[in-house]
């Protein structure tokens, strides 16, 4: 038997300088700093070793060296093939920006019998059919729709109230099942909808047609009713209603809701976290609330500023990490989606958190009029009178007109962050977004200044606030794992 | 423990004066006449029918019952198992017999070569420099006898990548003779870094193939050490990287050892991350036969004592999503929350129990222990008794 050799003599770490690979440092708190590689990959480094690191002078026998060299952050004599594995994981991470567009929102009507101070776009409930969607524009709507290379097409149906425009709902629906027995895509239905005029038919309807309902609940009663009146002052107890109804009809994982944050509910996370959990959902998104419409012009937005929806962000997550630990499996969305692009080579489809941005490419809205817009908060800037992001009219323009236009293509290309000042040295790049139109509603300009970004501070403090607590518990780290991992 | 492989007490004189041969058994009386002519008759009891190729029969009384002229083998007391269906190999002028294909098991395997360029501490079937094309020749014979029903097969070595073409002929050949049958092939995925190989293996298009790669840690040197082979771990990754790039189905093997255990939650989180689309993950326990009995107290380390990293480590996988398990344990040495991941892995012509197994409540979901355990086993064996 030939002789064993022992594992030094494997390890030519030592015998030459290691070279450097893309990598970026961020301060995380006092002490440390979070390095993070081309492909989003992070470990938390001291001071001294992120300048021992930058300056060539780590050793192979200081433990982090072993950290960097596992993740990519360097590549020695003894292995190149870091190289493939970051090439792979770019590859894995850009992939689905070729499948273009895969969610397709249909405004079917701005009509809404609810009356939401911070909503961007409804229209009170009158009869006037002028903002309801025709079938001539649900048909133009639909070429654009199946001309996108997407494998997967999600079509979702939103107001106003969108069943309150029924007819046309049925109408996209069979026209687009019929149109996918050649196109043969992966086709799927959401009706977004307040739940509050939501019949047994319509629910027979989804139910047939295998169709998603996403809904919107606020928070306990007082909060929910002050946040979204109707006629009645019962939104609350119709979305309750509605959703055991709609769990009955589809299925408990078929329905889904969202919360909007309000200057109301900053004081009542707890409380708004019970009533998902009163309500049986698997976890809550705490949402921001965009500067977008009514929002702003009602001064809603403006009424709390960033630092207080932080502190309500992270009092929510460590409320439900409280819970996670004790043995109740209940995710925060937001988190989940962040932590994705963390811990795993996977992509969310969150458009805002996108780079290049998702805006026309993630999805794309078809108004009620026929106007087609990069983004609903692209909908919702024009109501503002701001129609920068409006790409075309189906009624006027192809496929190529509104998809490559100067109107889409212009802001997406200022809209990889990696080569945007403030972002392209940001450890955080490869988790981020880019977020065009919401720089350009706030500053006039696609990219913006981030320091002025309230879009770059709260994820910055999300990014850090996520790292820190799974650094300092590995228990918590577990359940980030498993976040991460949801589809 | 079941013998493969041994001499004969004896064959007949019509049996001597014919060469070697790979043929199946049958014990059914009623074998159509095209096909007896084709194949050896196994006889347990009872009358003799004519026709067969050969005959093997348990004791030199029944050699009386032959057809004259028969050739015939009296198995010896280790041969009994031998049934319908299986293939064996007759050498007479060696008095050998080696046993091919067994019918009755879920899994037969096939070394195809000696030869590999790996060299693993732990390796439990020491690789030799010898010229073995034989075998290849072999196994291409005995495949179109197998039973078509069979679940799984498996190629090992050795290395059997470096029989190049030849290995991409065998596993065509087993796609083509077992097209129901799945092919498990033991490679240490370096012949494929380049890109020509894996391109030929995937053109096979067998209906259902899969790799079994070891990958030993997340950092090159501590791998390369473990295989005793510098280089191996970028090849190996790249092989993986272009097997997958063909399509082809890769399962990532790592041996739990002193050198692996270090760095096992570190390679988790490297599988998750760099390979998260292999379509299995196995963590096995010590196998110690060949070098791994040589190697004892090099490589041993007790499965209690990492417990803490197997546990991260199945977490970071199963939480990622992706399929794994554990091979070679026992139930009592695994923490309870691991012990969904066991699989009862041991073949069982190599798998026993031990005498601290008495009374244990748990062995008809253990996966017990290869008989080479006799060598060394864990203290923390004892018995599982349930709550009546």
């Amino acid at each position: 038997m030939a002789k064993f050799r022992e594992q030094a003599q494997f390890d030519s770490s030592a015998q030459s300088a290691y070279t450097m690979l893309p990598w970026r440092f961020t301060p995380l708190d006092e002490e440390g700093y979070v390095a993070t590689n081309m492909a989003g990959e992070y470990v938390t480094m001291s001071a001294s070793e992120v300048s021992d690191f930058a300056g060539g002078a780590l050793r192979p026998d200081q433990p982090i060296y072993d950290e960097l060299k596992s993740r990519h952050f360097l590549i020695d004599d003894d292995t190149q093939v870091a190289i493939d594995l970051l090439a792979l994981k770019i590859r894995t991470k850009l992939a689905p920006l070729a499948n273009f567009t895969g969610l397709h929102i249909f405004v079917t009507t701005l009509r809404c019998e609810h009356s939401c101070p911070y909503c961007q776009v409804s229209r009170a409930n009158d009869d006037k059919r002028e903002f309801d969607m025709s079938e001539e524009t649900a048909l133009r709507s639909l070429d654009l729709a199946f001309r996108s290379p997407s494998p997967a097409i999600k079509i979702e149906f939103q107001g106003g109230e969108s069943t309150l425009n029924m007819p046309i709902i049925r109408f996209i629906v069979a026209e687009a099942l019929r149109r996918n027995e050649t196109a043969r895509r992966n086709l799927a239905f959401v009706i977004a909808t307040n739940l509050a005029v939501l019949d047994d038919e319509i629910l027979q309807f989804a139910r047939q047609h295998d169709i998603l309902i996403s809904t919107s609940l606020d928070g306990p009663a007082d909060l929910h009713n002050r946040n979204r009146p109707r006629p009645g002052k019962n939104s609350y107890e119709k979305a309750v209603e509605g959703i055991a109804r709609a769990r009955t009809a589809l299925g408990h994982y078929n329905v889904g809701a969202l919360m909007t944050t309000t200057a109301a509910s900053l004081p009542q996370v707890r409380a708004i976290i019970d009533e998902y959990i009163r309500m049986d959902f698997g976890g809550i998104f705490l949402r921001p609330l965009s500067p977008y419409g009514f929002a702003i012009k009602t001064k809603s937005y403006a009424s709390y500023d960033q630092k207080k929806w932080l502190e309500f962000f992270f009092e929510g997550l460590d409320y439900i990490i409280e819970l996670n630990l004790g043995g109740f499996e209940f995710i925060e969305h937001y988190s989940a989606m962040v932590l994705k692009k963390m811990l795993t080579p996977l992509q969310t489809s969150y458009v805002d958190l996108m780079s290049p941005a998702g805006m026309g490419i993630g999805a794309v809205v078809y108004n009620y009029d026929g106007v087609v817009y990069a983004s609903d908060e692209s909908r919702m800037l024009a109501e503002m009178g701001d129609t920068t992001f409006a790409l075309g009219n189906v009624h006027d323009h192809d496929f190529a007109d509104i998809f490559l236009g100067d109107a889409l293509l212009e802001p997406l290309e200022q809209s990889f962050a990696a080569s945007v000042p403030g972002c392209s040295w940001c450890a955080f790049e490869p988790w981020c977004g880019a977020e065009p139109v919401f720089h350009h509603a706030t500053q006039g300009d696609f990219v913006g200044k981030k320091p002025l970004s309230s879009f770059c501070t709260r994820n910055m403090a999300l990014f850090r606030g996520l790292i820190t607590r799974m650094e300092a518990n590995p228990k918590v780290r577990r359940i980030f794992e498993r976040w991460a991992n949801i589809v | 423990m079941i013998t493969l492989r041994g001499r004969l007490t004896q064959f007949n004189l019509p049996a001597l004066e014919r060469g070697p041969v790979i043929v199946r058994l049958s014990d059914r009386t009623d074998r159509p006449a095209p096909l007896s002519r084709l194949e050896a008759f196994i006889h347990h009891r009872g009358p003799v029918p004519g026709g067969f190729g050969w005959y093997l029969v348990k004791d030199a009384e029944t050699l009386a019952l032959l057809p004259e002229g028969a050739a015939a083998a009296v198995l010896s007391e280790d041969f009994q198992h031998l049934a319908d269906g299986d293939v064996v190999r007759l050498e007479p002028a060696k008095g050998a017999i080696r046993t091919l294909f067994r019918k009755a098991v879920a899994y037969n395997h096939f070394l195809l070569t000696e030869r590999c360029n790996n060299y693993c501490l732990m390796c439990s079937q020491p690789p030799r420099a010898v010229d073995d094309g034989w075998i290849v020749d072999e196994v291409l014979e005995a495949l179109p006898l197998m039973d078509r029903a069979a679940r799984e097969i498996g190629f090992t070595g050795g290395e059997p990548t470096l029989l190049g073409a030849r290995f991409i002929e065998l596993v065509q050949a087993a796609g083509s003779h077992l097209p129901n049958t799945a092919l498990h092939v033991l490679s240490n995925g370096r012949s494929f870094a380049t890109g020509s190989l894996a391109r030929d293996l995937g053109a096979v298009r067998h209906p259902d193939l899969m790799l079994g790669i070891p990958v030993y840690a997340d950092l090159a040197h501590v791998h390369d050490h473990v295989v005793q082979a510098d280089g191996a771990f970028d090849e190996t990754i790249r092989g993986i990287l272009a097997l997958k790039a063909q399509g082809v189905r890769v399962e990532i093997r790592v041996v739990l050892q002193e050198q692996t255990v270090p760095r096992l939650v570190p390679l988790a989180r490297f599988l998750a991350r760099n390979l998260l689309f292999v379509d299995h993950v196995a963590l096995m326990g010590l196998e110690l036969t060949g070098f791994a009995r040589a190697n004892l107290e090099r490589i041993w380390i007790d499965p209690v004592d990492y417990q803490t990293e197997l546990t991260e480590a199945v977490g970071i996988l199963d939480r990622a999503g992706m399929k794994v398990s554990i091979y070679n344990s026992q139930h009592c040495v695994l923490e309870p929350s691991l012990r969904r991941f066991a699989r009862r892995s041991i073949s069982d012509w190599k798998q026993e129990y031990i005498p601290e197994c008495a009374g244990c409540d748990a062995q008809s979901e253990c996966g017990g222990f290869f008989t080479s355990a006799k060598f060394r086993y864990s203290r923390g064996i004892s018995p599982i008794v349930k709550a009546a």
